[in-house]
């Protein structure tokens, strides 16, 4: 019976994530939120069927009854999520609440799945998160002056990460985070929201050629000290990020191929100077024949990735835990295992269309602040979405950075709601304004029938005095 | 004039979009289709790496596949032993155990490049889950294999105590039928005399050398250098002749004919079928060393096969700049020419069955516990080596070796067979060499088709006709 259970729910789980992932595609058909509404309700019901299914197969399966408390918990606060957002928001984005839920709780499920510690910490995290992020629309709202701060963003950014460089532990190699009174801060994942208002901040007040080297030598800064902390994914995103919102703000191609060229000429150098760099380059091109040593984390990934099939192998009939990191760095590979391939794409595609949401809003913004700063936050989420799947795939070198909000990792996970509630106040601040501008010219459309109104009255009354 | 700068802000920004959007879509569609495809097509190659954790947990699930004979004689099982834990039992010993392997210390032969199959279970998923709520395992899928149990045993007593290989094909498919290598051992044992077979690296036991032994090709070579000549003289070669006197000078160097043997006036035909040395050194240094590196190729010299197995490639040595000393060499198969037993015997089989070469295979089918096939394994064509016409020629020249030259001991009996011998010389100084014949049988249908190869016994027509005649007999009578 228990294995019953676990086969169907298999393919519960498969069919259940693809007919969301479909809806999520479906909602760019309309151009409004109110026709869109009834997608975003099926959604809603995906999503916790989804969770559901898996959740009572690991429940089934361990007896244990942990799995479907936390499932319950779980669920509260995603479903609470969604309503607050809704109500205190009537004009938000939900495609983007829905996924953001959506991924969280694919993160649980494959937590819980590896370990319940991990995952009631991340659940912690992500409650405390939440209160914090509801309040985010509602300053971006009130707070316009928000594009003038840049130099504390620079300076913000600089501090952090070079108190990491200074101050920071060493994990495998690289620096990237510090703890205080035993709680970890990984400052390189706020840091990236802070540089993105920090480019928008110059670029918007002029893209003259000084505010884009001042920007660029700032964004340089930024790029060396992540670099001398040996932490390249990183530093790779702020990289892509600056060159992309050049080019956004200007519209010349030339930027991108600069970008290109220098990123081109910076990684060669890098491979040259830098033995990790090299390591990482080899275990990429050939992992089996150091499959021993610094192959052994993508060939383990590589080995869950082919091992699942089509619909994977069922939550708890894998091996994920053989791959080093598994919560963090490769949390796909565990995935694509026990749910499967179909569910795997399913999941990139989520996060593609989160990506062109976010810049569809862009598009749609009238400010140019708000518009850089939407597009660098979905260039920087949809970047490192592609580093961490493309890297523990082997389609391109493993840089070592988490897959945003489904990854462990507190840092990540309160970085990634801040994007997403950042990018749901520009939304709403757009909505706003559009309401806005319909309500004055409505009411210029008023004044100017009355006046014409006024008009012929007076020449009636005119032809009546005559 | 403000409306106009908007107008043209939003046409930007929108391109800007646009363009980063197809980017990162086309960046993560090529990676789904990377992951895709990957998964696709490496999943097999990757749970029989020994470092995958996977395989641990379907052994714990699975029992392994058996794997039969052609007529479902057991080669290979699963069995309990006395203590109640699962040992692999190889009921014919020794006789199958290069071509199905073992799996104690590693994987080898088609313990290990069926090793998915062997795993895995393609039962339907209630027998599956049935099982596994009675807490049962559930039994692999087997493999069927081509080979023949009668013509493997054959084939290993007339092998006796001599090292060396032979194998049988069946030309129109290339369907492995018997495969042996000699020195072999007994995969039963094989994790307790581990550590004497590994020590005694004279006699390499675990060395399959009917796919990955290399020697000299010896006389069998004649075949290329008689095939060259007939590409480049198609119209007078049946008008060659030469005065054999035991040896041929060229350059100073000297070619003799085997045990120094006077063949006196030889045609190309009666060179052929006496296997005269002298006359096809003098043939060696007629030919034209670009065409002739090229047919080689043709004839899989230095190429990858498509086989399954695990094999070693051939190799030999003609460039512009072989001297004429080496072409004599090579001519007659001596030199550094060298070849593996599977090599010629595809090639035999392409001269068997009109210059086809077929992919040598030993898997018929996979098929579940309950004789649903999962699986099954077609023949395929490696390549076209040669035209019908040439095949035909070879083929006649090859019938008169054994009505009139060194393959003598295969004639007057009930079926007609062609071949070629050969006694490849290993050890100039002393004159030991190994005894090759391959050949097919019958000429005019050939069903089987076999190469045989016994190290140091002396010459081909002696020793390697002889086991290749008991093949032909127990397969044909």
């Amino acid at each position: 019976m228990i294995a019953y259970i676990r086969e169907f729910s298999k393919y519960f789980i498969t069919i259940f994530m693809a007919i969301y992932t479909l809806e999520c595609f479906m909602v760019f058909r309309y151009s409004t939120e109110e026709k869109r509404n009834g997608i975003y309700t099926r959604q809603c019901v995906f999503m916790f069927l989804t969770h559901g299914a898996a959740f009572l197969s690991l429940c089934v399966q361990t007896g244990d009854m942990e799995y479907l408390f936390f499932y319950g918990f779980e669920q509260i606060i995603l479903f609470a999520s969604i309503c607050m957002f809704q109500m205190l928001y009537p004009n938000g984005n939900r495609l983007i609440i829905n996924n953001m839920c959506m991924l969280l709780g694919i993160g649980f499920i494959m937590l819980a799945r590896l370990s319940m510690t991990k995952a009631i910490k991340q659940f912690l995290i992500v409650v405390v998160s939440m209160v914090f992020v509801l309040l985010i629309p509602y300053i971006m709202r009130k707070y316009k002056s928000l594009r003038d701060l840049t130099w504390l963003y620079a300076l913000a950014g600089v501090v952090s990460l070079g108190g990491v460089l200074f101050l920071g532990s060493l994990t495998n190699g690289s620096k990237l985070s510090f703890s205080i009174g035993g709680v970890t801060f990984q400052p390189s994942e706020m840091v990236k929201i802070v540089f993105v208002f920090l480019i928008a901040g110059i670029l918007s007040k002029s893209h003259n050629l000084l505010q884009i080297v001042k920007a660029g030598s700032l964004a340089a800064v930024h790029v060396l000290i992540l670099v001398l902390s040996r932490d390249l994914g990183s530093a790779l995103i702020f990289f892509v990020v600056y060159f992309a919102m050049v080019f956004f703000a200007t519209g010349k191609i030339r930027y991108l191929a600069l970008g290109a060229g220098s990123g081109a000429a910076a990684s060669v150098l890098a491979y040259r100077i830098f033995t990790h760099v090299q390591v990482r380059v080899q275990a990429w091109r050939d992992p089996w024949s150091v499959i021993d040593s610094e192959g052994f984390q993508i060939t383990q990934s590589l080995f869950a990735i082919c091992s699942g099939g089509l619909f994977g192998l069922g939550l708890l009939q894998g091996t994920p835990k053989s791959i080093p990191y598994v919560e963090t760095d490769f949390i796909f590979a565990a995935i694509t295992e026990e749910l499967g391939i179909i569910f795997s794409l399913c999941l990139i595609l989520i996060c593609l269309s989160c990506f062109i949401m976010f810049v569809n809003i862009s598009l749609h913004l009238r400010d140019e602040f708000y518009q850089l700063t939407a597009f660098g936050l979905g260039i920087c989420y949809i970047f490192q979405v592609f580093l961490t799947i493309g890297g523990g795939v082997k389609f391109i070198p493993l840089t070592g950075v988490t897959l945003p909000l489904v990854s462990y990792g507190g840092s990540s996970v309160l970085a990634t709601l801040v994007m997403f509630a950042v990018i749901e106040g520009l939304y709403i601040i757009r909505q706003e304004e559009e309401i806005r501008l319909a309500r004055e010219k409505s009411i210029r459309e008023r004044k100017r029938i009355r006046s014409s109104q006024t008009e012929k009255n007076a020449q009636i009354r005119d032809r009546e005095e005559f | 004039m403000h409306k106009l700068e908007t107008e043209k802000n939003f046409r930007q920004k929108k391109f800007a979009i646009m363009f980063s959007c197809y980017i990162f879509v086309f960046l993560f569609l090529s990676l789904m289709g990377y992951i895709g495809y990957y998964s696709a097509t490496h999943y097999q190659e990757l749970l029989n790496n020994n470092y995958n954790g996977r395989q641990k947990v379907l052994q714990s699930k699975n029992t392994r596949g058996t794997i039969f004979a052609d007529n479902y004689d057991v080669l290979a099982q699963t069995v309990l032993d006395d203590a109640g834990d699962e040992v692999r039992e190889y009921p014919f010993e020794n006789i199958f155990s290069h071509v199905v392997g073992y799996t104690a210390k590693g994987k080898t032969g088609i313990e290990a490049d069926y090793n998915y199959y062997l795993i895995n279970s393609s039962l339907p998923i209630t027998e599956k889950l049935d099982a596994e709520n009675k807490e049962e395992k559930v039994p692999a899928d087997n493999v069927v294999t081509t080979l023949n149990v009668n013509l493997q045993e054959t084939v290993e007593k007339a092998l006796g105590v001599y090292r060396g290989a032979v194998i049988v094909t069946e030309p129109s498919t290339g369907k492995i039928l018997a495969m042996v290598s000699k020195p072999d051992f007994d995969p039963n044992r094989i994790a307790s005399i581990w550590e004497d077979v590994v020590a005694d690296t004279d006699s390499s036991s675990l060395l399959n050398r009917s796919t990955q032994g290399l020697y000299p090709p010896g006389s069998t070579f004649k075949i290329f250098s008689a095939l060259e000549y007939i590409r480049e003289n198609p119209a007078t070669y049946e008008n060659y002749s030469y005065q054999c006197n035991g040896s041929f000078t060229c350059n100073g160097d000297k070619i003799s004919c085997y045990h120094g043997t006077k063949h006196g006036l030889v045609s190309f035909r009666k060179s052929f079928a006496k296997s005269c040395n002298s006359s096809f050194a003098n043939i060696g240094v007629q030919l034209n060393k670009t065409s002739f590196a090229k047919t080689l190729d043709e004839m899989l010299f230095n190429q990858p096969l498509s086989v399954k197995f695990n094999y070693k490639e051939s190799s030999i040595q003609v460039s512009e700049d072989t001297s004429s000393y080496d072409m004599m060499q090579t001519a007659i198969g001596q030199g550094k020419t060298q070849i593996t037993p599977l090599q010629l015997n595809m090639v035999t089989g392409a001269i068997a069955n009109g210059g086809k070469a077929m992919i040598p295979y030993v898997v018929d089918r996979i098929e579940t516990a309950e004789k649903q096939v999962v699986k099954s394994y077609a023949p395929k064509m490696e390549k076209q080596i040669m035209t019908e016409e040439e095949a035909a020629i070879l083929t006649d020249l090859m019938e008169d070796v054994v009505e009139e030259g060194t393959g003598s001991k295969l004639s007057g009996l009930s079926y007609t067979a062609a071949g070629k011998t050969g006694s490849a010389e290993y050890n100039a100084t002393k004159g030991d060499s190994h005894a090759w014949f391959t050949g097919f049988a019958p000429v005019e249908n050939p069903k089987i088709c076999v190469t045989v190869i016994i190290e140091g016994a002396g010459s081909g027509g002696d020793y390697a006709v002889p086991i290749a005649k008991r093949v032909f007999d127990a397969y044909l009578d």
